[in-house]
């Protein structure tokens, strides 16, 4: 068997509580001590501004696509930001079409720890018609278990979460 | 600006953990192995070094912040100067320039750079999440930030437009993980097949678990001086040093998000990115075909970054064919794709031309065996080491270690410090160093070059 073969085990943070540890009586033994190992727990609420951003998540929440464009040289940003990187204009808000095209793709069967759960999913990035720029969001209803690039290319449409958390996961797009 | 030299450099184990020493100690073995090599003792080191500057990426990982002055102060180089570098996987390759820039400006005349992490301290998938908050946390990380995600996209649209395919990739990963196994240092030394390398577990499609580099604990270090600092130097070892001079440096960054990305028009591709060999009848021929089926530049497929930090490198030390003109590579291929990405953006070929480049022999060794039938042969290898694939990515001593590396390859000394003369480019006398960001938003290019004789 190569060693490409090898069973992994599944890593956790699980270990022992221990409340002591061996002490030589020599002291030339601590060099051979094995290293001590603790878990050490951090938790944090951040409290976290969208600023000038705002008003793409206050879209979401009712069922609008907003980008920005620039009013000095006319590049149109689909993922919204408020200073043109083209030129360093105002961009002012504009709102997007709820179709786009599949720009590019992949199917996440691992993630961060977060996303663990969600796996497999379908993360893409998606082009609107009269935009410069891409957006970045998750496709549903594509069986992520036969990814083609013939994705690419294809016509989604956008689809919105009831009930809105204010987080860019409040749209998704399916194909059409 | 003054000449620089690039004396000595030492590296740490790499591995996936460490507990047997804190961070500060792992920095202090990568210290040790450049201060020995020299021919010296720490007590000396100390009193020849007018400075360092230290990388390390996330402050995360070990949930300590200023780390940088508690390995300053383990390695005894307080009260001296020092400053912290930070730019993501890029970091270990700005900070090489930063101690060049110290060197060069006439702030100090002996300069090290160490860098280090330990990413051990979290489980492989909370480290995931940790880096991918190196995207928007606003747009990009909520819809399921991950960066072999990020990089998977990527190479989706590269495939699209120009026929790249998994095979080409997966030759990546069999000559990175083979040009290891004579890489004492590396962490996944491996003979792998292909066939290995597309049926390891799907991280995210195409990317297979061995596409991509590895989480590691692992420090680098690497001395740089002046003329006066190596006239400095050679009086305490009592010894000549192979003069390995630094001879262009170049830098380029791009949007964080990968969405906004431009995709520019042709005349504006010749007009700010194209290279001096592009610039030819047959590669303007070449590049009108390619905007005539829809190719636009850099989009997601290309690293902008990659290409102007390049550019900037190549323009400074006078190479104007870096396929011909360099002698090797260690460049950042945290995945295969992206180092199919990188021969592109570094004109190693023009773009589209990655996928056959990593395929067809010329970026192999000809002293290692890879099991593969290779139709043209070796001129320039790149990842002689083994790379971030398989050498592993402590991230602030990555770009480090390819400069360690380098230097071995033009001091010829690869076969006493692997062991094996192997991994030796024959005859190497000038090589590029490639460290690169999240998703190409840093990307930093340094010109390594042999100035005498070479004769080992």
């Amino acid at each position: 068997m190569s060693r490409n073969d090898k069973v992994l085990v599944d890593e956790t943070l699980e270990g022992a509580v221990v409340f002591n540890v061996p002490f030589p009586s020599d002291l030339k033994g601590l060099d051979q001590m094995a290293p001590i190992i603790l878990k050490h727990p951090y938790h944090v609420d951040y409290i976290h501004s969208y600023g000038q951003d705002s008003p793409f998540f206050a879209g979401l929440a009712n069922k609008r696509l907003m980008g920005t464009k620039c009013t000095a040289c006319g590049q149109a940003f689909a993922t919204p930001r408020k200073a043109c990187m083209e030129c360093g204009a105002e961009c002012e808000w504009v709102e997007l079409p709820q179709q786009a095209r599949v720009h590019a793709f992949t199917v996440c069967h691992f993630g961060s720890e977060e996303f663990l759960p969600d796996c497999p999913f379908v993360l893409a990035q998606v082009e609107f018609e009269g935009f410069d720029t891409l957006f970045l969001t998750r496709i549903q209803g594509l069986d992520p278990t036969a990814p083609s690039l013939d994705w690419i290319g294809m016509k989604v449409g956008a689809r919105f979460r009831r009930l809105s958390r204010l987080k860019p996961t409040d749209v998704w797009f399916e194909p059409l | 600006m003054r000449p620089v030299y690039v004396l000595s450099g030492g590296v740490s184990k790499f591995a996936k953990a460490r507990p047997d020493k804190t961070f500060q100690a792992i920095v202090k073995e990568a210290f040790d192995a450049s201060i020995a090599d020299l021919g010296l003792e720490p007590r000396q080191a100390i009193e020849l070094l007018d400075g360092s500057v230290a990388s390390y990426f996330s402050d995360h990982f070990q949930r300590q912040l200023m780390s940088g002055i508690m390995a300053q102060d383990y390695l005894g180089l307080v009260p001296k100067p020092s400053h912290r570098v930070e730019g993501g996987g890029a970091t270990g390759g700005l900070c090489f320039q930063e101690a060049w820039k110290s060197v060069a400006s006439g702030d100090m005349d002996v300069c090290i750079a160490y860098g280090f992490e330990t990413m051990s301290h979290v489980q492989t998938w909370k480290g995931n999440e940790f880096i991918a908050l190196a995207s928007d946390v606003s747009f990009d990380y909520p819809v399921g930030g991950f960066y072999s995600g990020y990089y998977a996209m990527m190479v989706t649209r590269h495939m699209k437009e120009f026929g790249t395919t998994v095979e080409q990739m997966a030759t990546v990963s069999v000559k990175n993980h083979r040009n290891a196994l004579y890489n004492p240092y590396a962490q996944k030394r491996m003979a792998l097949t292909v066939d290995d390398v597309r049926k390891s577990p799907m991280v995210a499609w195409p990317l297979t678990r061995l596409d991509i580099c590895t989480m590691s604990d692992g420090a680098a270090a690497v001395w740089l001086a002046s003329e006066e600092g190596l006239a400095r130097v050679e009086k305490a070892t009592g010894k000549r040093l192979p003069r390995v001079k630094v001879t262009g440096v170049g830098r380029g960054t791009d949007a964080m998000r990968m969405a906004d990305r431009p995709h520019v028009d042709y005349d504006t591709f010749y007009r700010k990115y194209a290279l001096p060999i592009e610039d030819t009848d047959g590669g303007r021929a070449y590049y009108r075909d390619l905007w005539g089926k829809g190719f636009r530049y850099p989009g997601v497929h290309s690293f902008r970054a990659g290409r102007t930090a390049s550019a900037q490198a190549c323009k400074r030390a006078g190479i104007a064919d870096p396929m011909a003109e360099l002698d090797f590579v260690e460049l950042h291929d945290a995945y295969t794709s992206s180092e199919i990405q990188t021969y592109e953006d570094m004109g190693l070929c023009r773009y589209g031309e990655g996928g056959p480049l990593a395929a067809d022999g010329r970026t192999f060794l000809a002293s290692v065996e890879y099991g593969l039938k290779l139709a043209k042969p070796s001129t320039t290898p790149v990842n002689p080491s083994g790379g971030l694939i398989a050498c592993g990515h402590p991230v602030g001593a990555t770009g480090l270690m390819q400069a360690v590396f380098a230097l071995w390859q033009l001091q010829h000394t690869i076969p006493q410090h692997f062991g094996d003369p192997r991994l030796q480019v024959p005859n190497a006398r000038r090589g590029a160093i490639h460290s690169h960001a999240g998703t190409g938003t840093y990307v930093s290019v340094s010109i390594l070059e042999r100035e005498d004789g070479g004769a080992a």
